[in-house]
């Protein structure tokens, strides 16, 4: 029998004492760094149990469910160790842990060094309250640790509190999330007014049971409440402000897992609270999948910024993700649940291979940032020679990312694509056309993300370094480099070992869609990866990782044959004849990126401005600037009028409000009797 | 087992000496129809020959990207030409990917090649990977799109069932969609591969190159392998196109009389497929860089067409 219940326990437990001894650390004081150390062993320990928590959760379901009377009406305190909620937690404990190994070596040269303790409370309180939600199972509960979850994460991003810049984007993303909550409450109240009950059990399949105008209008509340913490399209404006300013360990965790607890939103109303939903819904989710994952691409593609790069990755990868949710809404709506569960699989493991590698490149970007003081890609430049492991680490969640085989990455979307091939025959009406084309955009999507990562990974690592800084690195120290490292070793794992993971995903889909695929996605003993069945495609990613390595080291033989080793020279690199080449002759970001900005002006608007000062003749010129952005459209054409009118609403609200009592007490009677007479006609 | 094994090797054989052939044709009819002599049909093997002999100028700069892109490139290309069925309908490792691990084990290769080609810190090699990776990123839906039409048809991303699919219906590349598919992987096809009027594989420190940018810093062995890999990708490419759109001719198995003739046919339909791709080259003059994305446009209309066609007709 193995403990689940008293891991769980035994792992929220480790978290709160995180919680309450970085809370007395800081109203004591203490600054030392034996105290971030003790309490990121404390988030260590509480991963690791919560780890093994939601393996019990996963591998031996039982319907455990463990509940605390409030004393409040409706809310009551239970946790449920689900299918689909030990998944989460378990993707939440593998990045918790290897932040918190990061963090034993990153706290002491951050923003948070200044006060370890209230940072390490925070970051505590972040993991009890994700947790929390995967796990809740009441929906007051619920989003009570929703809301814990934003504040923790407000406070952790604006940690840095001097930055003007960490005070905006907290203050974006806190605003976003309140009214991502709004939307939630008001679904989440529908759905349970059709249940008479707050219990996410007796929500199941709750949603064919309310009128088809009201399950609608809370299928589309829930969807975009969640989908502001996804970060969707055009809900997405908060992500690449806040997501940056955080110190790393917590951008790794809000890229990584933060965000996920939208997706695990929409997989538990799509999946669990509806039985069945309209062609309409699947597509609105696939459209905003595709959309997502284009335009986040796309904007990632412009930034020199690398952890900005980074934070609009995730919007695409949030698409992707939604891709492999829209295809199993449209595959169950048509009738196919073999499909769907498919589809289902692609969508959740991504969920989770992205979370890994894109923590990964999360906390190699923060080695970078505190080796070379910048965010700025244009400043740094070859620090592959002066951080070599970091180099490799960020390598290969580049390659991941990027889709390429053999990866985990790689893996996720060859189960997308062929899902969305298989769309093609799943229906006989005109939508079946939109899964191709969704497949082509992925497949633009992935070679733009390559492209992308070329560039971060080229510009930042390879070549000379661009300032002093960077010239200066030094490699990260032991700890950050083993958080680092764990995490590439899930990627390869993930990768090639894919067809032993997914057997996971049977209680998940089994309690979702009523179906287990894995069997079927398993053949030739567990080393071939198929999309249904072997007649529908085949891959394996072992063999093909196995078969690089020998091809890779064939032409080693080619020397043998030819004889001689032939000489081997080390020698300046052809510069045009000019003295030498030096940082400036280098490539840049900017013009690495400047073709695809000329291809897709239509939604960049790019603009730029170029200032030459001459004396005698403008060939000859004394000093050039050169300024060139893109329009960042959503901000300015949606929030910026949003945020107008909001303003000027709220300037004529404040004749309302004059300050004068009397006019309050009488707005008070007014309501009082307007009420009554409500109530009485009532 | 070992008939497996054996299958293997014959296809890296086939598949090694068989590429740098093609490149060679295509140079010397290019050189016919511009009214010169043009080097011979085996140059390429003597260019490899000397380049594998030759010592080799690592630029200072570099570092360890630098050395490992040659093999793995020629590593992710060679085994993306093993996945595809060349002479036998059977592809020795079809098995272990379909047409999707063939376009992402090509995108492996590129991947590097690109930071190969940024990792000298010459700003012709970021040049060569900015526009490489642009042109190749947006080559890729019509790319897919097409691939998905032609998977759709057979029912299976795998490349062996689907020329075997092929093999059933013998005039089935004359349906609509099985053309327009054609012609836009016809027109990918001179985009990835680099020709007119996309790049220019004959030119060297024109500021108009791509392909040759990246690769500029690589001297003797290295660049004798991604010479290679270059014409092994062409290859693929090539053999997609044909045998995927005419699998006429495939023999069954590896070990029989008819492998022979197999051997002879493919050869024949690759080398009118270099002829059609050299006609294109010398008749046209090449596209400004920001007009190829016109160009990819109407591969991409082409194969969605191809897609809207499979159900109507």
């Amino acid at each position: 029998m193995w403990p689940t219940h008293e891991l769980y326990i035994a792992g929220l437990l480790a978290y709160a004492l995180g919680i309450g001894g970085g809370l007395g650390g800081h109203a004591t004081r203490v600054v030392r760094p034996w105290l971030s150390a003790v309490l990121c062993f404390l988030s260590l320990i509480g991963a690791l149990f919560e780890f093994g928590a939601s393996m019990g959760g996963l591998l031996a379901p039982t319907e455990s469910i463990w509940s605390l009377a409030s004393g409040v009406p409706y809310l009551t305190y239970t946790a449920r160790l689900d299918p689909l909620g030990a998944y989460f937690t378990m993707a939440l404990s593998l990045l918790a842990a290897c932040v918190s190994v990061y963090s034993f070596g990153y706290i002491s040269h951050s923003a948070a060094r200044r006060s370890p303790g209230l940072f390490c409370a925070f970051l505590n309180l972040l993991l009890l309250s994700l947790t929390l939600v995967f796990t809740a199972s009441n929906v007051l509960f619920f989003l009570i640790a929703w809301e814990l979850t934003a504040v923790a994460a407000y406070f952790l991003v604006v940690f840095d509190h001097e930055s003007a810049e960490a005070r905006k984007g907290g203050l974006l993303y806190f605003l976003m999330s309140r009214g991502g909550t709004g939307m939630l409450f008001v679904g989440f109240l529908l759905l349970a007014s059709a249940a008479g009950s707050m219990e996410f059990s007796a929500l199941h399949g709750i949603g064919q049971r309310l009128p088809a105008f009201l399950g609608a209008g809370a299928f589309l509340l829930l969807f975009f409440g969640f989908g502001v913490k996804a970060g969707i399209i055009p809900l997405h404006i908060w992500l690449p402000a806040a997501h940056p300013v955080a110190p790393s360990n917590v951008s790794a965790l809000m890229s990584g897992i933060l965000i996920k607890a939208g997706i695990y939103g929409m997989a538990r109303v799509f999946f669990d609270f509806y039985g069945a939903l309209p062609v309409w819904a699947g597509m609105l989710v696939l459209v905003v999948g595709v959309v997502s994952a284009l335009l986040g691409v796309l904007y990632a593609l412009m930034e020199h910024d690398l952890k900005r790069l980074l934070a609009y990755h995730s919007i695409e990868n949030i698409g992707i993700i939604l891709m492999g949710f829209g295809a199993a809404l449209l595959f169950r709506a048509f009738g196919h649940p073999q499909l769907a569960a498919l589809a289902f699989i692609a969508g959740l493991f991504h969920t989770l291979n992205h979370g890994v590698f894109k923590c990964l490149l999360f906390l190699g970007a923060g080695s970078v940032v505190h080796a070379t003081h910048t965010r700025n890609m244009e400043k740094m430049g070859g620090l592959i020679r002066r951080m070599p492991s970091t180099a490799l680490y960020f390598l290969i969640g580049a390659i991941a990312i990027s889709g390429l085989p053999p990866l985990n990455g790689f893996v996720s979307e060859w189960l997308t694509y062929q899902a969305l091939l298989a769309g093609f025959g799943a229906t006989p009406a005109l939508t079946r056309v939109a899964f191709p084309i969704a497949g082509a955009m992925l497949a633009l999507t992935a070679a733009l993300a390559a492209a992308c990562f070329v560039k971060a990974f080229g510009i930042a690592f390879l070549a000379l370094p661009r300032s002093e800084d960077a010239e200066h690195a030094k490699e990260v120290s032991f700890s950050m480099q083993t958080g680092m490292a764990i995490l590439a070793l899930a990627c390869v794992l993930l990768g090639l070992g894919a067809t032993w993971f997914l057997p996971v995903f049977d209680p998940i889909t089994t309690a979702a869609l009523g179906i287990a695929v894995s069997r079927d996605l398993i053949a030739g003993n567990g080393f071939l990866l198929t999309a249904g069945s072997v007649a529908h495609g085949t891959v394996s990613t072992a063999v093909i990782a196995l078969a690089l390595v020998v091809l890779g080291a064939a032409p080693l033989l080619l020397w043998v044959v030819w004889g001689r080793k032939s000489a081997r020279v080390t020698g300046p690199t052809w510069d045009c004849g000019l003295p030498g080449l030096t940082a400036e002759n280098e490539f840049t970001a900017t013009a690495f990126s400047k073709p695809l900005r000329m291809i897709f002006a239509a939604i960049f608007r790019p603009r730029r401005e170029i200032q030459a000062e001459y004396e005698v003749s403008p060939y000859y010129p004394k000093s050039i600037h050169f300024e060139s952005g893109i329009e960042p459209t959503f901000e300015a054409r949606i929030y910026e009028p949003l945020r107008e009118a909001v303003l000027s609403l709220s300037s004529r609200m404040r004749r309302l409000q004059a300050g004068s009592i009397h006019l309050y007490l009488a707005y008070v009677f007014v309501t009082l009797i307007l009420l009554l007479l409500f109530g009485v006609r009532g | 087992m070992s008939e497996q094994a054996g299958a293997v090797i014959a296809q890296i054989v086939v598949v090694l000496f068989l590429s740098p052939l093609i490149t060679g044709f295509s140079r010397t009819l290019k050189a016919r129809l511009q009214t010169r002599r043009g080097p011979g049909l085996l140059q390429p093997y003597r260019d490899l020959h000397k380049l594998l002999q030759k010592g080799m100028v690592i630029p200072d700069t570099a570092s360890w990207i630098f050395t490992a892109t040659p093999y793995i490139l020629f590593a992710a290309t060679l085994l993306a030409a093993l996945l595809i069925p060349t002479i036998s309908a059977q592809a020795p490792l079809s098995l272990f990917g379909g047409v999707l691990a063939v376009v992402y084990l090509l995108a492996l290769g590129r991947f590097f090649l690109a930071l190969g080609g940024l990792d000298t810190g010459s700003s012709f090699g970021g040049l060569g990977s900015s526009r490489e990776m642009t042109i190749s990123a947006i080559a890729e839906p019509a790319l897919m799109l097409a691939v998905f039409t032609v998977a759709i048809g057979a029912g299976s991303t795998n490349l062996s069932a689907v020329a075997q699919a092929g093999l059933g219906e013998s005039w089935r590349f004359l349906a609509p969609s099985q053309m327009l598919a054609f012609a836009a992987l016809f027109i990918v096809l001179i985009a990835e591969t680099g020709r007119i009027p996309v790049d220019n594989p004959a030119t060297h420190l024109e500021l108009t190159m791509i392909h040759e940018a990246m690769i500029l810093e690589y001297s003797g062995p290295y660049l004798a392998l991604i010479e290679w890999s270059a014409a092994m990708k062409q290859l693929v490419l090539m053999t997609l196109l044909v045998n995927v759109f005419f699998p006429f001719g495939l023999s069954a198995g590896w070990w029989q009389l008819d492998t022979l003739l197999s051997l002879l046919l493919f050869s024949g339909k690759l080398l009118l497929l270099a002829a059609a791709v050299v006609l294109v080259e010398t008749s046209n003059a090449k596209l400004r860089i920001f007009r190829v994305p016109e160009l990819l446009a109407v591969a991409f209309v082409l194969s969605a067409m191809a897609l809207i066609s499979t159900f109507l007709f």
